[in-house]
């Protein structure tokens, strides 16, 4: 069965951009092999953490959403626990309404006016 | 003692002490359907200086808005973009 799911991942800091871009298609290149269609993905770039991981204070934010079967996430799970360039990852199930939020995120929706959030 | 009752007389209109403002669960007011981990700024609505999950009954959600806030501040714990522990955050 198809389920929708979002993964965040944050990636050590002291790689370069290069490597970033790396790791984020290894990953890509890994769920179209599998079968997996990918909706969309972003990468926020280096933000500082709010408690430091590994003893690093900054971390390289991405997230990647895509449609997947349900027995083919751990798999994708194990392989980012093998990944040392990865520091944490999170992998959630979207509902209908999370679904429906993303592509209204993506169109501009949600900007940053605080009225125009309580309308969402 | 219903004549005692009609003698009694507020210097100041009793409604006064009752004026808090009526607490409503803002989700179910606005429609919002979806809280996400990933907004910090909408979360941190619900967390005090510390960073403690503030308790239902001051921010007024519903019991099931609620769960669904603290799950989203879980896991943006979990993701470093909230502290577990913190300081003067706002």
């Amino acid at each position: 069965m198809q389920n929708q799911y979002e993964t965040t991942i944050i990636a050590t800091p002291i790689l370069t951009d290069e490597q970033y871009k790396d790791t984020i298609d290894t990953y890509k290149k890994f769920l179209k092999d599998n079968g997996c269609e990918i909706v969309h993905d972003e990468s926020w770039g280096l933000k500082k953490l709010a408690y430091p991981i590994q003893k690093k204070n900054n971390g390289y934010y991405f997230t990647i959403e895509f449609k997947a079967e349900t027995s083919f996430i751990q798999k994708l799970e194990t392989e980012y626990k093998r990944d040392e360039r990865i520091l944490r990852f999170l992998t959630v199930k979207l509902d209908k309404y999370g679904v429906d939020y993303n592509e209204r995120k993506r169109k501009g929706e949600f900007k940053k006016k605080k009225t125009e959030k309580e309308e969402a | 003692m219903a004549q005692k009752k009609q003698q009694m007389k507020f210097v100041v209109s009793p409604q006064i002490a009752t004026g808090q403002q009526k607490k409503y669960c803002r989700f179910k007011k606005n429609n919002i359907k979806y809280v996400d981990y990933r907004d910090v700024d909408f979360l941190m609505r619900f967390v005090n200086e510390q960073g403690k999950l503030l308790p239902r009954r001051i921010t007024g959600n519903s019991l099931k808005w609620q769960r669904r806030v603290s799950t989203a501040v879980r896991r943006a714990r979990q993701l470093a973009l909230m502290p577990y522990v913190g300081d003067n955050l706002k």
